[in-house]
């Protein structure tokens, strides 16, 4: 039975619960609602609650749980010879699948019938299936075949089985319900705390988020570190993958992608800081009320812009101007993409970042600081230079972090301005490469989860993952502790 | 505190001290130093400003030509021998004359137009044809397929012009760039001009632009954004009815019911953290779990819009948050001292007045979803679609596709100069839906706007 | 009310806030090395007409000031006066002890710098020194002059910031309810101070405590909708007020 039929038919068995349980409610007491605990919504509401929270739950566990036990089970069958030379379980057991598939289409619109099952060969299965639209990673072997029809009988047992279980489940949750449902039953209480639970579910999202993006990381990072020594990945100084054989003669040294990614960050910084700060004390302390209120969301507007803008911008602006003007004339390279296209385009990007938050920050120090200073006589950029910018720094610190995690995790920038070349070098008129564009380029096009060169990606995604966290983690507590100090 | 006052005003001469009237030059130096700074300060101002405007002029400057398309009006015969012998005009047998069957018709038709118009080339028909886009021809099987009937007739059809025609009404094309181009020669560009003269070539607006799907590296003149907006839309539609709900359940558990403990303190660190992650790290979330854990398939909205919603959570949720605190608690505790639970007061009082707030956070979230590339360059959207993936109700969101951000690196990736035309088309084609979206949640927060 | 030795002359002073009538008309003389008080109910601009002085409502950029004000007998209003120099002059101490985030030591010493006083490190040493001396903090902070002025108590912040106001030489102090964040013991030491800096500086203090302007006050001035409705000899005012008005404060039916 398809999913959708089971959840219409639990939407049904819902229903009809709310309804019941509020029937059964109001009738407990006479008709007399004032005498219920709870309004009758409640009764109804619990009645559905019951009859669905735990069926959907075990639905969810089950079509989690299911795939994996199963591929489990029917790979233990598997002789040890059906896994051929240069494949994997995980790719046999998706052939397996994919010819499940094709015997259930096969059987869907008449090609085979109930008694062909155990005499099919493997040449009808191979052309029925490829005739029905699927392709086959390599040619059938019985094995897989006969793998198949387990995994296809065993499927369509199981499935009989959940739907059975689930529906079951939800009948006994509903009558459970209805059978509570008095007039002395505290219904709102209970569907509050069902409610709560939603919600703290919801939440907890977050946290799943970050395991999940975790744990999918370290998983295939200790799968590449297998295959490759992590003091050569994290100390050799060159980035080299080799995409004729697998592993063995690719280098993949972290070393100058991290060096790409920094001294672009650094450009980008040098860029971003001080115009970002300037603008930011100019909006704030020196500004009328009109140029503020106009020029403040147009600086706002770059901050909305997608990277792919600034991307595009850098592909064909400001890396040809860049070449032409200076790279060129100059004999130091002839390349559009650069370090330098690549910094100058994100610190761009990045000086609403700074702007607005250090705007924040100098708002955040207290117009008395102000007033003491302009009282015994500073000017007004005396006051900022030596009472303002200090008071704020440590916040400033903070958002110059930030904008430093935000650089170093930029993709598009980087992908589309800086080049793929990975290059240890000091002039930024050389193409380089960074991390993100490294992954980008490791895991698009045609990946293999077995070979060193894709695996890498998640070791790079990694190592990306804990540089920002820190960074993120250090500059928010930095910004904490500072807003504390004023509050 | 005797010692304090025993120097009596004896000491220092203060920098008061003297006549207010006259400036010393100390003073003057300050306010020079002073006006330096206020200077400094407007200039960063202005090159935030300029940049702006730089950015957006060399979007313009390169995209807006990508709205108008060149095009040849040409008659064309449609004859029964050569489409359907049969004669049952059944498309089904119909469909087996390929396109090189049509690709004759199209050039006999230009042909006739040349002559038609009395213009005279010495350009071979076949040198001639190439003035047509190689995609016109796909596109007058469909027609005829789509409608038989055609068949047996001699009808006016307006077919695209090759991209390097397009490119010389542009002005990325020249006569000089010509004699180096091995697709185009000067020869054609002045037929071009002939056939423009007698008005059987004009310039329009380009609508396929924003309906057709993408094309193939060498016909950059058919390429459109139409499986890219569905697939942004569909995306949008899975983030706003995924993240909407469940960002404002979390918020309302944070702002209203969270107990201050570990577990609550583990989900802000959690959530304030993930808002400043970069977005690929999502895109490696969405491979390995989405397709490679899950099984679900590649270049598919539904893993992009899964990814998008855990991207956009963090923002509707801190969104969200300011807009229930800043319902004041007096609301709450009026509903509270007529009895309500905690529960009826936040879903009867505080959710109904914070929804303004809560809508243009999720806006906004949407916009910076719309945008995102780089995740989806992960989880496959950035592969070659041309299907349009089918109504979402039948499973279209499983369907490949691809997303507006993603066409235009897709584009740049192209080594024929109109795709950057293209490029700089569909991101202003984005920068419009961005604006769209920006300028209704400011409409929305200034309509609703409430102080308390 | 007019007085040849006044430091501080006002005549016909007139502020606007948008378009708010904060101070009326309001003439004043301010004698040389005496404490002059402003008193009134909250919202009567005697806060308002002492940031006239030093003209710190140049900061507000609604407001608006009419009328002469005369330091010594030139206009501070004038075009030609800076008002950066006019604050060295007129120092100015806070309702809120306000000490910058920097060291005791920076703290006194910020003035002096900004205003290029000192010859070299030993005569600014020596600036400061004197500053803390007279706002009686010497002793207390001697030994910790490097340490943060924020880490000091509310009534040493407070000193610390007659210090600073006093490091720059000013000749006219202004005070700006200097006490009201203090506890008593600290308060009962500020006017301890402020009666002693009396001798070097004209002082203007304002004051919401009757009982403070009766202690440290020679003249006082009594403020109410932004009208001066009154100006004497503290102990006159306190003990025989002409106007109902100002019985009524200080018999305190209004306020």
């Amino acid at each position: 039975m398809p999913l959708s039929w089971i959840l219409l038919l639990l939407a049904a068995i819902g229903l009809a619960a709310f309804f019941l349980s509020r029937r059964r409610a109001v009738g407990s007491v006479e008709g007399d609602a004032r005498r219920l605990h709870s309004l009758p919504l409640y009764y109804g509401l619990h009645g559905a609650m019951m009859a669905l929270a735990p069926a959907l739950l075990l639905l969810a566990i089950w079509l989690v749980v299911q795939p994996m036990l199963l591929d489990r089970s029917i790979l233990s069958g598997l002789p040890d010879d059906a896994i051929p030379e240069g494949s994997t379980p995980g790719l046999v057991m998706s052939d397996v699948r994919r010819v499940a598939d094709g015997i259930e289409r096969a059987f869907a619109n008449g090609a085979f019938s109930e008694g062909d099952l155990t005499a099919l060969t493997t040449e009808d299965v191979g052309a029925v299936i490829t005739g029905g639209g699927t392709a086959l990673g390599t040619p059938l072997t019985a094995d897989v075949l006969a793998a198949a029809r387990d995994y296809w009988l065993a499927r369509g047992t199981l499935a009989w089985i959940m739907t059975a279980a689930v529906l079951g489940l939800a009948l006994i949750g509903a009558a459970w319900a209805i059978r509570r449902s008095d007039g002395a039953f505290r219904a709102r209480n209970v569907v509050e705390r069902g409610v709560l639970v939603l919600l703290i579910a919801a939440a907890s999202i977050a946290i799943l988020t970050t395991v999940g993006i975790v744990l999918s990381m370290l998983f295939e990072t200790s799968n590449f570190f297998r295959q490759y020594e992590w003091t050569e990945f994290f100390f050799n100084t060159t980035w080299q993958p080799s995409f004729s054989g697998r592993g063995g003669s690719s280098e993949l040294g972290i070393i100058p992608l991290l060096w790409g990614t920094l001294y672009i960050s650094l450009i980008a910084l040098i860029v971003a800081v001080p115009i970002g700060l300037f603008a930011a004390i100019y909006l704030s302390e020196y500004a009328g009320k009109t140029f503020r209120s106009i020029a403040k969301p147009v600086i706002e507007i770059l901050a909305g812009i997608p990277t792919i803008v600034y991307g595009l911008f850098a592909l064909i602006t400001v890396g040809p101007l860049l070449r032409d003007a200076f790279a060129s004339p100059l004999g130091l390279g002839n390349s559009a993409s650069s370090v330098m296209t690549a910094g100058l385009v994100m610190g761009i990007m990045l000086i609403p970042f700074v702007s607005s938050l250090s705007d924040d920050i100098i708002n955040a120090v207290p117009q008395a600081m102000r007033d003491g200073s302009l009282g015994l006589g500073a000017t007004q950029s005396e006051t900022i230079r030596q009472v303002i910018v200090p008071a704020a720094l440590p916040g400033i610190v903070g958002a110059v972090l930030l904008a430093a995690s935000r650089a170093i995790g930029e993709t598009m920038i980087v992908v589309l301005g800086a080049g793929a070349a990975a290059r240890l070098d000091l002039n930024p008129f050389e193409a380089m490469t960074t991390v993100t564009v490294k992954i980008v380029s490791q895991l698009t096009g045609d990946t293999d989860f077995a070979s060193p060169e894709t695996l890498v990606a998640f070791a790079l995604g990694l190592t990306l993952f804990v540089i920002t966290l820190g960074l993120n983690v250090l500059a928010l507590y930095i910004v904490r502790k500072y807003r504390e100090q004023y509050e | 505190m005797t010692d304090a006052t025993a120097e009596g005003g004896a000491g220092h001469g203060g920098a008061g001290q003297g006549s207010l009237l006259a400036r010393d030059t100390r003073t003057a130096r300050r306010n020079a130093a002073e006006s330096r700074f206020k200077l400094y300060g407007l200039i960063a101002v202005c090159i935030g400003i300029a940049m702006l405007v730089l950015l957006l002029t060399s979007i313009l400057m390169n995209g807006l030509s990508s709205f108008q398309q060149t095009r040849l009006q040409i008659m064309v015969e449609l004859p029964e021998d050569k489409l359907d012998k049969s004669g049952v005009r059944d498309p089904e047998v119909m469909s087996k004359v390929t396109t090189f069957g049509y690709a004759p018709l199209l050039r006999d038709g230009l042909e006739a137009t040349i002559a038609e118009a009395g213009i005279e080339t010495d350009l071979s028909a076949k040198d001639a044809a190439d003035l047509i886009s190689d995609e016109s021809v796909a596109q007058l099987r469909n027609m005829v397929l789509a409608n038989p009937d055609l068949v047996g007739q001699t009808i006016p059809v307006e077919v695209l012009a090759s991209g390097r025609i397009d490119g010389y009404y542009k002005g990325r094309v020249t006569m000089a760039s010509a004699e180096l181009d091995s697709n185009i020669s000067p020869e054609q560009l002045v037929l071009a001009d002939q056939l423009k003269a007698a008005g059987k070539l004009s310039t329009s607006f380009n609508w396929s632009f924003f309906t057709a799907p993408d094309a193939s590296d060498t016909r950059p003149e058919a390429a459109g954004l139409g499986v890219a907006i569905l697939g942004s839309l569909y995306m949008m539609l899975i983030v706003l009815c995924l993240a909407l709900p469940i960002g404002v359940a979390a918020s309302i558990y944070l702002e209203e019911f969270a107990p201050q403990n570990r577990w609550t303190d583990l989900i802000e660190v959690n959530i304030s953290n993930l808002a400043a992650v970069p977005s690929i790290v999502f895109g490696i979330l969405g491979l390995a779990i989405f397709i490679n854990f899950a099984g679900l398939p590649q270049s598919a909205p539904i893993v992009g819009g899964l990814v998008l919603t855990l991207m956009t959570l963090p923002t509707i949720i801190i969104a969200t948050r300011a807009a229930l605190k800043a319902v004041p608690p007096s609301i709450r505790d009026a509903a509270l001292g007529l009895g309500a639970s905690k529960m009826q007061s936040v879903f009867h009082h505080v959710l109904p007045l914070a929804m303004p707030g809560i809508l243009t956070g999720t806006i906004i979230g949407l916009a910076q979803a719309l945008g995102e590339t780089a995740p989806l360059l992960l989880i496959g959207m950035v592969a070659f679609v041309r299907e349009y993936p089918e109504s979402p109700l039948d499973g279209g969101l499983f369907d490949p596709a691809t997303a507006l951000p993603v066409q235009v690196y897709n584009w740049t990736q192209r080594s024929d100069p109109a795709f950057v035309e293209r490029a700089s088309g569909a991101i202003i084609t984005l920068l419009l839906f961005l604006l769209v979206m920006n300028l209704t949640a400011i409409f929305l927060r200034r309509k609703f706007e409430r102080r308390w | 009310m007019q007085n040849d030795t006044a430091k501080i002359t006002a005549r016909g002073v007139q502020v606007y806030y948008g378009d708010t009538h904060a101070i009326k008309d309001v003439d004043v003389d301010i004698a040389a090395n005496t404490v002059t008080a402003f008193i009134g109910p909250s919202g009567c601009g005697k806060s308002t007409f002492l940031r006239c002085i030093n003209r710190m409502n140049d900061t507000i950029p609604v407001a608006r000031v009419e009328g002469d004000i005369r330091i010594d007998g030139e206009d501070i209003y004038d075009k030609r006066v800076d008002p950066v120099q006019l604050r060295a002059k007129v120092g100015m101490v806070f309702q809120k002890p306000n000490p910058f985030p920097k060291s005791i030591y920076d703290n006194v010493a910020y003035g002096p710098r900004i205003h290029g006083l000192s010859k070299d490190k030993a005569d600014l040493d020596g600036i400061v020194e004197n500053a803390l001396r007279r706002a009686a903090l010497w002793d207390e902070a001697k030994d910790r002059l490097d340490a943060p002025g924020t880490g000091l108590s509310g009534g040493q912040q407070q000193r610390l910031c007659i210090a600073r106001a006093v490091a720059t030489s000013p000749e006219v102090l202004l005070m700006d309810e200097p006490c009201s964040a203090l506890d008593p013991i600290a308060t009962a030491q500020i006017e301890e101070l402020i009666d002693e800096l009396k001798q070097n500086y004209s002082v203007v203090i304002v004051t919401h405590s009757m009982q403070q302007a009766a202690r440290v006050s020679q003249k006082t001035a009594f403020f109410h909708l932004g009208n001066l409705v009154e100006y004497g000899e503290t102990s006159r005012i306190f003990t025989s007020p002409e106007d109902t008005r100002t019985e009524s404060y200080i018999s305190g039916r209004i306020g």
